[in-house]
């Protein structure tokens, strides 16, 4: 925990906010809250203490110091000259989210909302989990900061996901595993809601991306956008002009928005979302909410969404678990309709290309999730041409994919671990998960691409 | 004048608290789930049934429903079972003789269409709608539509609801109030505690203070015909779920539904006779 005698950092200069959501949440046609009545009072309660949290002098100190002392913010910017060579001459900048403890984005969200929790007087957290990326950021946080902490994730993905079940654990969170439904990730964030519900009183529900009803968006995006507030600088003092263009992968959105937000008000930055194709979008097993889905209703929210005729759910399908969601945040189905950010599909097949290319160009693993953005960036520099400058979002580390890329590539015998659906809704990367990058290595994947 | 309300006010003329059972379409699949609801109507021969059968959409996250309720209608769901077939119950419902509303979470309904809802349901002969994760601040289409269809609303109050919440929210109500008795989800309970009563005192004060003369009904929790009669002793109505869903679960079929129904249907009717527990 801080310290009052450490000194928190000099406060920068950022861009204003967009001018979303309105005081109910709602990003044009999207957003606002789709809740049972009784979590309206928890919700205007969490409403109420952020908007008071966001402007505490007191508050951003400790917040500007976990940055930095915990965290170990700012992330730096890499150029990647190796493997901008496979992007048609554009050069490429990588915001190294990876390098953060816990190993992604994910861990700026949850710090703030665990210090949020503890202002409103609540002793506990829950979170959702898939692959139990975002459930470690939440028990991290609670360790951190001695909250109780629950965890709810499918039960087919504690299985699969063990180890991370394992560190959940020994960070001292209770983890339930969930037999309702799909029993995947979509089913993790309804019986996370029934526990808020029920407990309300003692418990606060971190979520894990932008979405959820109001305050959640806005909420995780602030926390967020620290990653494009800082990428901007550093891009202006490296290079005296803005990037062209900045890519993240979307399965919520968390990271996207995160970097996004500072971008949004410089019209000449075009900002591209990638999200997780799969096998294909005609083939209809995809997580690409945006391009192949529709508007609807999903977890207390209205945004695109998978859905069948009947309004009905559909299960998503990607090879990274943090995109492997059946919705999306409705700042991003905002940020579409008005044609301020587009999306663009990548499958399972292009990120793996891009994901053994950035290990053998460049010696940075990265997770499958950010891998989605590499892949749109070796797109989109061969469409813009040479002395293009994009801005990539390396949202996590590889670390915790090795198993699901070696049996990808037909790597080695370590097949335990199986790359199914059903994973967080965006990534936080295990550390350590397992030894073997040298599996990744092994084979020629994707140079010639 | 509203379908539910003619039917609560004439539940209280016979000084006795109305009997809402819910149940979903297409458990344990489409056909049966309509023989139950028929069989929740007519209840046992010496006396009442259901009066209002709450018909339930399937749908695949539903965050307001404990695990009795979620396994039977992901049973639906996996059929595919969609609005055709709940306007199917709709009609049956109304023609065994109780007043038929459906429940259902906002996305099946705004899939659906909310102005083609309103009026295949109207023309159906539904009472109207209620919806558990639709509250009034989001519900500018529904109102619309409801009003020009001229069909229930019901929406829900809670516990944790402000006085202000209370007075929006029961103005934007037709048919009835749904007080939600407890925090949490639903699911059959040992007991309905004073906090619904609380509450539903609570609506009142609120719909007096709105000048208008809605009953308040009480659903979570409620599964047999003693807790009916202690919930009948302060609320204009009684809603019971997942003990229907239990005796379908359970394999009882329409006789199990029918010997359910006339136990509660004797509980709402000893309301005079049992105080409610201020446990």
């Amino acid at each position: 925990m801080t310290t009052s005698p450490v000194r928190p950092p000099q406060p920068r200069a950022v861009p204003a906010a967009p001018a979303w959501p309105d005081a109910t949440g709602h990003f044009g046609v999207f957003g606002g809250r789709f809740v049972p009545e009784a979590l309206i009072a928890a919700l205007d309660e969490l409403t109420e203490a952020y908007e008071a949290m966001r402007v505490d002098p007191v508050f951003l100190d400790e917040f500007a110091v976990l940055q930095r002392d915990y965290i170990g913010r700012p992330s730096v910017i890499t150029e990647v000259p190796r493997f901008a060579e496979h992007c048609g001459g554009a050069r490429v900048l990588l915001k190294r989210e990876d390098l953060n403890h816990t190993g992604s984005h994910k861990i700026n969200n949850v710090l703030g909302q665990a210090l949020l929790t503890k202002r409103i007087g609540k002793t506990r957290v829950i979170a959702e989990t898939g692959a139990g990326q975002h459930g470690v950021a939440t028990a991290t946080a609670a360790a951190l900061m001695g909250l109780s902490c629950t965890v709810y994730m499918g039960e087919e993905d504690t299985r699969r996901q063990a180890l991370n079940v394992a560190r959940m654990r020994l960070l001292g969170a209770e983890v339930i595993p969930v037999t309702t439904g799909s029993r995947t990730l979509k089913d993790a964030i309804n019986e996370a809601f029934r526990d808020w519900v029920t407990n309300v009183e003692t418990t606060n529900y971190v979520f894990g991306t932008v979405a959820g009803p109001h305050p959640f968006p806005a909420m995780v995006r602030d926390f967020q956008r620290v990653i494009g507030d800082e990428a901007r600088e550093q891009v202006l003092d490296r290079e005296g002009r803005l990037p062209d263009a900045v890519l993240a992968c979307v399965g919520g959105g968390s990271n996207a928005i995160g970097i996004f937000t500072a971008f949004v008000p410089d019209e000449g930055v075009r900002l591209v979302g990638l999200e997780a194709a799969g096998d294909g979008v005609e083939t209809g097993r995809h997580a690409a909410t945006i391009t192949g889905g529709s508007p609807g209703v999903l977890h207390g929210a209205r945004s695109y969404l998978l859905q069948d005729e009947n309004g009905q759910t559909i299960e998503s399908h990607s090879i990274s678990a943090g995109l492997d969601y059946p919705g999306v945040g409705p700042e991003h189905s905002h940020l579409h309709d008005i044609g301020r950010a587009e999306y663009r599909p990548v499958t399972d097949a292009e990120a793996m290309e891009a994901f053994a290319l950035l290990c053998r160009t460049e010696g940075i693993i990265p997770a499958i999730e950010s891998a989605h953005a590499l892949a749109g960036a070796m797109r989109l520099g061969r469409e813009l041409g040479p002395d293009t400058l994009l801005l990539v979002n390396l949202s996590g580390r590889g670390d915790k994919d090795v198993e699901t890329a070696s049996r990808w590539f037909g790597l080695g015998d370590r097949t335990e671990v199986d790359p199914g659906p059903g994973l967080d809704t965006d990534q936080q990367p295990t550390e350590g998960a397992v030894a073997g990058d040298e599996a990744v290595a092994g084979r020629d994947a994707g140079e010639e691409a | 004048m509203s379908l539910l309300q003619q039917r609560i006010d004439a539940a209280r003329a016979e000084e006795r608290a109305a009997l809402i059972a819910y149940l979903p379409v297409g458990y344990p699949d489409v056909d049966a789930s309509i023989a139950a609801m028929v069989a929740a109507v007519e209840g046992g021969a010496d006396g009442g049934g259901a009066d209002v059968v709450e018909i339930g959409v399937p749908y695949s996250d539903p965050g307001m429903d404990g695990p009795v309720i979620q396994q039977a209608v992901d049973v639906a769901v996996r059929a595919g079972v969609g609005m055709r077939d709940v306007l199917r119950a709709v009609e049956a419902v109304a023609a065994a003789g109780a007043v038929p509303v459906v429940m259902s979470y906002w996305n099946p309904v705004e899939r659906y269409g909310v102005e083609r809802f309103a009026a295949d349901l109207a023309a159906a002969g539904g009472a109207g709608a209620i919806t558990p994760d639709l509250i009034p601040d989001e519900a500018g289409a529904w109102l619309a539509a409801s009003e020009a269809a001229g069909l229930d609303r019901v929406f829900l109050v809670a516990p944790s609801s402000t006085d202000a919440r209370l007075r929006s929210t029961v103005r934007a109500c037709r048919g009835f109030v749904y007080a939600a008795s407890t925090m949490g989800v639903t699911g059959t309970r040992a007991t309905v505690g004073g906090a619904a009563e609380r509450l539903v005192a609570r609506t009142r004060e609120a719909i007096a203070d709105v000048g208008t003369a809605l009953p308040v009904c009480v659903g979570l929790g409620v599964s047999d015909g003693n807790q009916a009669a202690q919930v009948a002793g302060f609320a204009d109505g009684v809603i019971v779920g997942s003990a229907y869903v239990r005796t379908l679960l359970d394999g009882e079929g329409p006789d199990g539904v029918r010997r359910l129904s006339a136990d509660l249907a004797r509980g709402v009717r000893q309301r005079a006779a049992v105080r409610p527990s201020h446990a």
